[in-house]
């Protein structure tokens, strides 16, 4: 039998993977996606927030776990956990080693993102190179990976996990009979519910305008992310912890792929501008604060709005001072004719920029610093930034939500245990977005998603390769060398 | 030669053709994305740039070394509907350049069917040489005393066919990445920088800088997995072939300095050069061709498979008749050896302008021009807030 089985193939499920077949566990890893579109949304990430006290390779200055905590005290305006939060920042002081050891590699941050060049190491490139390090390192250390087998059910034994049940399913036109997969220990690492699209249904409901708000949303990440495994141990009556409708939501490019537009749909240009909503009307201070800090409200912004949709004005003044956009903007000499080509309610919108742009207190434009620019009298202010657009041609972005994950996850512990009315498995654990929840509440900050799956991901691999017998027991120092 | 010529070659913005439109679609991409920035000078090189007009494309395409590192870390590659494949646009656009800047241009057409080109280059050049021995010594297997083989040929005559054909060869490359350089470069730079970017440049060509993966552990054949096979096999090739030049170039001075002419013992400096450059020349090509025959079908285009190995067979024939030559030089098959060696230079030599020879010289060119770039101040100011 197997000691170990890992079910999901992301960065967490990786990790845990690595950790226990280092322990010495035989580990078997089942991905649901077919092998090209392995590692669930880590394939779509870029970096991992560490904390540091000095100055590390790659990262400048210091980052301390204090600043850090409170930093994402503040993005999940306290609806975190300290104990688990504080074991991810510091685990991420001291991981990179371990990763480098296992092929990834990092990189000083990338061109126009030098604002992170102090919390965040970019893996060399991207999310996906670390994704194929980590499978390679996991083939070479004997752990069997399966792709294409997605868990269905788990068997449980008064909240002991006894084995996973993969459905009849068909491969390239070839048929695979159900299986039932036994295992002494299991890590569930197997993403959140993001893509599927009647659980966002079901959990955003119907909004006062009787739309169905999440029907306009698209997906940043994998189309794999179904919840299947999740809804299933919900079901079980496993503990939960978060609100189905928290999620890192960003304002992306509306024409993205319904799945998988990852970092290339978004739109850099927000706090350059204005944004009017479909009624041509403002609806938020666009420069309330630098955009990496403010782009992860947006998601939720525009999904509050009629349509589930935005756009994003800007007039040739801004041309070059944001990343480029991955489609092209729409463009016009005129306000009006821009407005005619949104099929925005002309007079309206014209009124609104015309509004914002006589509010214009215009100081000294510093795009690179919290400037003196600022709106007076308009509701609502723009508090940097504020330039009126007067500057043909004038570009338009349309902007709708973008996914990237869901919050709703398993509670546990800092032993990565799944729970059953407060009781602790002896043998099952979850790691990655499955449990990311219980330190993000809601809010996000870039990389912090890879802490907690890196973080997590280590400590389950461990504990479940312990629960058999590899290893020491929880609660001692082996398990101290994947959080300290 | 004027390297830093300001004007550019036409001020009207050309139109694109399907291959340069494809790059233009994919960087636009990539440029929203910039995971890839680590690996090599692409993408540094995009990031100054909001748009890519076609000599933009062109010196991008020449800056890309095919490693393959993007396309395995790329979220965007297929099956994903985006279908980034860089590694392949830019080599179709590469072959492009390669056709469109040869000199004298018509000569662009040879690289059409490359293969081809290379075979028949080859089999004119054999077929020459053994009718020309035939006609001097009426057999190919006479033994020559010494192994002389200015018996056959006068030392005057080779040094006129080969150096008219070299010559000729060195205008059309310089030619052709002359047109190609005041197509991509239009900004003039101060001298200094552009010393110090000669430098850096010339170090990024003799370490192959750009086939290390950005994190030294090299870059991608078969699979995701990284090598250094393809930088060790390639400095084999290109350091055996300088030192097979300077054996050559040594041979010329004692021959007319000193007034040693060949043959030369095996214990002289031309010998012992031509000996080590040729051992590279058969190991370099000989696993460069075993790593292309399991290169990731992914990489690259397709299409050129015949190009490239074309010519490194070229390379690996001409190394091993060169040291056939030098084993069998006392015996009866010297005519023989010897026709069969000249024959095969000669068809290198005469497609050295119209064959993969080039890519070294233009993609020379196009790391001195990011060499050039780098030290002038990013004129996109994208995102820093």
């Amino acid at each position: 039998m197997i000691d170990v089985l890992i079910i999901g193939g992301g960065n967490a499920a990786l990790c845990a993977a690595l950790m226990a077949r280092e322990a010495g566990a035989s580990v078997m890893l089942l991905e649901a996606s077919p092998k090209i579109w392995r590692g669930g949304n880590s394939q779509h990430t870029r970096n991992l927030r560490c904390m540091h006290d000095e100055p590390q390779d790659v990262l400048i200055d210091a980052y301390p776990e204090e600043e850090y905590w409170q930093d994402l005290l503040k993005v999940t305006g306290g609806l975190t956990d300290e104990k688990l939060a504080r074991i991810a920042i510091r685990a991420s002081s001291s991981c990179r080693d371990w990763m480098r050891s296992h092929g990834v590699h990092f990189q000083p941050p990338l061109s126009g993102a030098l604002h992170v060049a102090r919390t965040n190491a970019f893996f060399m490139g991207g999310g996906k190179a670390l994704v194929n390090a980590y499978f390679r390192s996991a083939e070479r250390l004997g752990v069997k990976v399966r792709y294409d087998t997605q868990v269905t059910d788990i068997e449980l034994d008064e909240g002991k996990f006894v084995a996973a049940h993969v459905g009849e399913h068909e491969v390239d036109g070839q048929r695979f009979a159900a299986e039932r997969i036994e295992a002494r220990a299991c890590v569930l690492a197997a993403g959140g519910f993001e893509s599927n699209r009647e659980w966002l249904r079901e959990a955003w409901g119907q909004n006062e305008r009787g739309e169905w708000p999440s029907d306009n949303f698209l997906i940043r990440g994998t189309r794999f992310n179904t919840g299947i495994l999740l809804r299933r141990m919900l079901d079980l009556g496993a503990d939960v912890i978060g609100d189905p409708t928290q999620a890192h939501m960003v304002a992306i490019d509306a024409r993205a792929p319904l799945y998988d537009g990852g970092i290339c749909t978004r739109i850099d240009c927000v706090s350059l501008g204005v944004v009017v909503n479909r009624d041509g009307e403002r609806f938020y201070d666009e420069g309330e604060d630098f955009w990496p800090k403010r782009y992860a409200i947006w998601g939720r912004l525009v999904a509050g709005q009629p349509g589930q949709q935005a756009y994003s004005i800007i007039d040739q003044q801004a041309i070059g001072r944001f990343m480029p956009p991955v489609f092209p903007g729409t463009t016009a000499s005129t306000l009006q004719d821009l407005a005619r080509q949104l099929k925005l309610p002309q007079e309206k919108f014209v009124k609104t920029v015309e509004d914002y742009n006589s509010a214009c207190r215009v100081g000294t434009f510093d795009h690179t610093a919290l400037d003196d620019c600022h709106t007076q009298g308009l509701m609502p202010a723009k508090s940097h930034w504020a330039r009126p657009l007067v500057k043909p041609p004038f570009y338009a972005y349309p902007l709708k939500p973008g996914v990237t994950f869901t919050y709703l996850g398993l509670a546990t512990d800092e032993t990565a245990a799944v729970h059953f009315n407060g009781e602790a498995s002896p043998n099952l654990f979850v790691a990655g977005e499955m449990m990311a929840g219980n330190v993000l509440g809601k809010g996000y900050t870039a990389g912090i998603g890879m802490a907690i799956g890196t973080a997590f991901g280590r400590i389950a691999g461990v504990q479940a390769a312990a629960s058999v017998g590899f290893g020491v027991s929880p609660a001692n120092m082996e398990f101290r060398h994947a959080t300290v | 030669m004027q390297l830093f010529d300001p004007q550019s070659s036409s001020g009207l913005i050309p139109v694109l053709n399907l291959d340069e439109s494809e790059v233009q679609r994919q960087m636009t991409i990539c440029n929203a994305c910039r995971y890839c920035e680590g690996f090599c000078a692409v993408f540094p090189a995009m990031t100054r740039r909001l748009e890519f007009t076609q000599a933009d494309i062109h010196y991008l395409a020449n800056l890309c070394h095919n490693c393959g590192a993007c396309l395995h870390a790329c979220q965007y590659a297929a099956p994903h509907e985006f279908d980034v494949n860089i590694p392949k646009a830019m080599a179709k656009v590469r072959l492009d350049t390669y056709a469109e800047y040869a000199w004298p241009q018509m000569m662009g057409k040879l690289y059409q069917r490359n293969g081809l080109t290379l075979a028949l280059a080859s089999g004119g050049g054999l077929a020459l040489f053994l009718c020309l021995t035939l006609m001097l010594m009426g057999n190919l297997f006479t033994t020559i005393p010494g192994g002389n083989f200015y018996k056959i040929f006068p030392h005057n005559t080779l040094a006129l066919m080969f150096g008219s054909v070299f010559g000729f060869a060195v205008l059309a490359l310089t030619m052709g990445v002359r047109r190609f350089w005041r197509n991509v470069s239009p900004v003039a730079a101060p001298l200094p920088l552009k010393t110090s970017a000669v430098l850096e440049a010339t170090a990024n060509v003799a370490k192959l800088k750009y086939l290390d993966g950005g994190h030294g552990r090299g870059c991608n054949n078969a699979d995701d997995q990284f090598t250094l096979w393809r930088r060790r096999f390639h400095h084999l090739t290109f350091y055996g072939f300088m030192l097979c030049f300077a054996a050559t170039g040594v041979a010329t001075l004692f021959h007319y300095l000193l007034k040693w002419s060949a043959p030369y013992p095996i214990f002289s400096l031309p010998v012992m050069l031509g000996i080590a450059g040729g051992i590279g020349l058969l190991i370099g090509p000989a696993g460069l061709l075993w790593l292309n025959l399991r290169r990731n079908p992914a990489h690259g285009d397709e299409n050129q498979k015949p190009m490239d190995r074309g010519f490194i067979a070229l390379l690996f024939l001409v190394s091993a008749s060169g040291l056939a030559l030098l084993a069998l030089r006392e015996t009866s098959t010297l005519g023989l050896m010897l026709a069969i060696h000249l024959g095969l230079v000669m068809a290198f030599f005469l497609t050295m302008p119209y064959s993969k020879f080039a890519h070294g010289i233009f993609r020379s060119a196009a790391l001195l021009k990011h060499a050039i770039e780098k030290r002038q101040p990013n004129p996109i100011n994208a995102g820093s807030d």
